[in-house]
């Protein structure tokens, strides 16, 4: 017997509940925050960001996701904490009105107590059980359990104590950020216990390589989910923490077809007529004063003109200096920044590591949205990292900003004159296309040359041109190939010179060749009507020599016809009978 | 009867419920009292369990916890007190 068809249902599993944090970038390396109604232990050393993180996990709940939130601070007090926040724009006060925020600061002073036999903790766990009905939290930060241990003694009892308090919160199903500092050598907390009782454990660390500090998350463990696992560089600043999941590198991004002007019509000539791709990146890459700064700025300016956003990230010039400089060549930025189209970023790029301006450029990007980006330059990057950490770097900015469609365009100082199949940033494999400008020093001046080293999807010009910085922008003409080589400059001008007084020496010659010809064939015409009439006259001779026989022969015909008539006295008859004789 | 008719020793004692450990504590706390502070002391019991509000304002923790709010300063001592010797020290009515 067969049994019933049973038709199969496919239940899909339920997934890992979570609990969106609503820091920037946190929720994206976690693919969707932290695990809801579960313990996540946050450690770290002192200073890397564990009470901002937890607090600032609090405050977006309440704020976006209208979840309310309790604080158990055992460090600070409730005063403390709504001062220390408040840089960040947090106004705790506020929200503790609003009922949507508790704070409760647990003391523990360990001259004040003292122990005697068994105890438990089960009065945090009112407390805390009571601050969270209170408000019908659904957060829950404790910072920091090691506190604990410091005011009690009985390591015994705190131990299963914590144990139970995990539980606690998991039965509360409170969503829970612990923080523990870290411990001494490999343990991630002081008592090892934290880490193995939490659902989720996030490492803050805060590292110092060549005098600049970078702060880092990581997330050690996840149960039950799949998470990025690298060490994501983060920033806290006034909006609080930036988390940036830079090594996101899927390379699936859509690319479009649409053209941009680089802002110099030549220029856009030599890329196929129309420009550079949206979206795409553009290294231009020189040696010191080859206007690499004026080609960006001329770049930025044709954005702004087209109604499109820009930001320029500054790493050498403050923005005053690059207006003031760029005016000189005709170009007005600053009405570009009034009309909010244009917007400068200037940082040096010691103000902080590789990850941070990444992470600022990423934040500035995102607040302002614009189309075109420039990084002007990029060089000055080697200072801070090594070239595979900047090219490392780069790598991520551009795919962010292909993501994005975004088009970028980076300057690269080059050290030597001699064109350098690799820029010193190792970035020129990278960018869609690259722009190289060098210095061409001949007869005693320099001068500056342009061309196209590479430009992806696209016809590109293979000339070199020549690149002219004026008072009304920027200009590209063709250099002079000639003999010599390649002329620029004052030496182009003077072969021109030369071309042009040659050329009307030469059409002058050309106007007496003509006019001699004009005369010879006047001479000739002459002579052929001379000859002609010479030809009539010869002609004339003749016929009248012809004429004459002729006329001879007519007279001598009729003087024959005569004297025979004479002779025979009857002309008529004498003509037939003879006629008829000589016929018999 | 000593010249201070009101109580020279408040004494709060935290619980919740009624748990062993609970229990002997005040068993206990009643039996040092009455040997040291006959007449001078006022013990007042808070069940947690039915008052929670009121373990924030003490700064309890651990339960269960027996506070000194008079004399000062404030003295805290947690555990069932089983130590008498430790008890009568943490609350000053022996000197060290």
């Amino acid at each position: 017997m067969s049994k019933p068809q049973k038709t199969i249902i496919k239940t899909p599993y339920p997934t890992l509940p979570k609990t969106l944090t609503g820091i920037n970038g946190l929720d994206e390396i976690t693919e969707g925050g932290l695990p809801t109604g579960r313990p996540t232990l946050i450690c770290g050393e002192a200073g890397c960001g564990k009470t901002l993180m937890s607090i600032e996990f609090i405050v977006r709940g309440a704020v976006q996701f209208n979840e309310p939130g309790v604080f158990v601070a055992f460090e600070e007090k409730s005063d403390e904490l709504a001062m220390n926040v408040a840089s960040l724009g947090f106004d705790l006060k506020e929200l503790q009105q609003q009922n949507l925020l508790k704070i409760d600061h647990v003391h523990i002073d360990r001259s004040e107590i003292e122990e005697t036999g068994e105890y438990d903790l089960e009065g945090l766990f009112i407390r805390l059980g009571y601050a969270i009905d209170s408000i019908g939290a659904k957060r829950v930060v404790l910072d920091t359990l090691e506190n604990l241990f410091s005011g009690l003694s009985n390591q015994g009892v705190l131990r299963a104590e914590i144990r139970r308090l995990f539980t606690f919160l998991k039965e509360k199903g409170v969503t829970a950020i612990i923080t523990g500092e870290r411990g001494d050598g490999t343990s991630l907390t002081r008592q090892g216990l934290e880490e193995y009782v939490s659902d989720c454990v996030i490492l803050l660390d805060h590292r110092v390589i060549n005098q600049i500090s970078t702060r880092r998350l990581r997330i050690i463990k996840y149960r039950g989910t799949v998470h990025g696992t690298n060490e994501y560089p983060f920033l806290i600043d006034e909006d609080g923490i930036s988390v940036l999941p830079v090594t996101s590198l899927k390379m699936a991004n859509s690319v479009s077809l649409e053209r941009v002007s680089t802002g110099i019509a030549a220029l856009d000539d030599m890329l196929g007529g129309k420009g550079l791709y949206r979206g795409g990146s553009v290294l231009v890459s020189g040696t010191a004063g080859t206007g690499k700064t004026s080609l960006a700025a001329s770049f930025a300016n044709e954005t702004c003109n087209r109604g499109e956003k820009c930001v320029y990230f500054a790493m050498e010039e403050s923005p005053s200096q690059i207006i003031r400089n760029i005016r000189s060549i005709g170009i007005d930025l600053q009405k570009h920044i009034d009309s909010g189209l244009l917007h400068f970023n200037a940082s040096r790029p010691n103000l902080y590591g590789l990850e941070m301006h990444l992470v600022a450029m990423h934040k500035c990007i995102k607040k302002y949205k614009p189309s075109v980006v420039v990084i002007d330059p990029i060089t000055n990057f080697i200072n801070i990292g090594s070239v595979s950490e900047v090219k490392n770097m780069l790598v991520r900015m551009i795919d962010y900003l292909q993501e994005e469609q975004i088009s970028v365009m980076f300057t690269a100082l080059s050290l030597n004159t001699i064109v350098n199949e690799q820029t010193d940033e190792g970035v020129s494999s990278l960018v869609d296309a690259w722009i190289l400008v060098r210095d061409i020093e001949f007869n005693g001046e320099r001068n500056r040359g342009l061309y196209v080293m590479k430009s992806r999807g696209m016809k590109h010009s293979n000339q070199v041109r020549e690149f002219v910085i004026t008072d009304k922008g920027l200009n590209l003409i063709d250099v002079y190939l000639g003999p010599g080589g390649v002329l620029t400059g004052s030496a182009r001008q003077e072969q021109m010179l030369l071309e042009e007084t040659g050329a009307a020496l030469h059409s002058q010659a050309i106007g007496r060749k003509d006019r001699e010809i004009l005369r010879k064939r006047k001479v000739l015409e002459a002579k052929i009507a001379s000859l002609n009439s010479e030809y009539e006259s010869v002609e004339e001779e003749l016929n009248k020599v012809y004429h004459e026989e002729e006329l001879k022969k007519q007279i001598l015909a009729k003087s024959r016809e005569e004297i025979t008539r004479l002779r025979k006295g009857e002309v008529a008859y004498n003509d037939k009978k003879e006629g008829k004789k000589e016929k018999k | 009867m000593k010249q201070e008719a009101d109580k020279k020793w408040e004494l709060r004692l935290y619980v919740a419920g009624k748990t062993p450990k609970s229990v002997t504590a005040l068993s206990n706390l009643k039996k040092y009292c009455e040997e040291h502070l006959q007449g001078q002391y006022r013990i007042e019991v808070i069940d947690l369990l039915e008052q929670p509000q009121l373990a924030e304002g003490d700064q309890i923790l651990a339960i269960p916890t027996l506070v000194r709010k008079v004399p000062e300063p404030i003295r805290k001592i947690i555990g069932d007190l089983s130590n008498e010797e430790k008890v009568l020290v943490g609350l000053n009515i022996r000197p060290a």
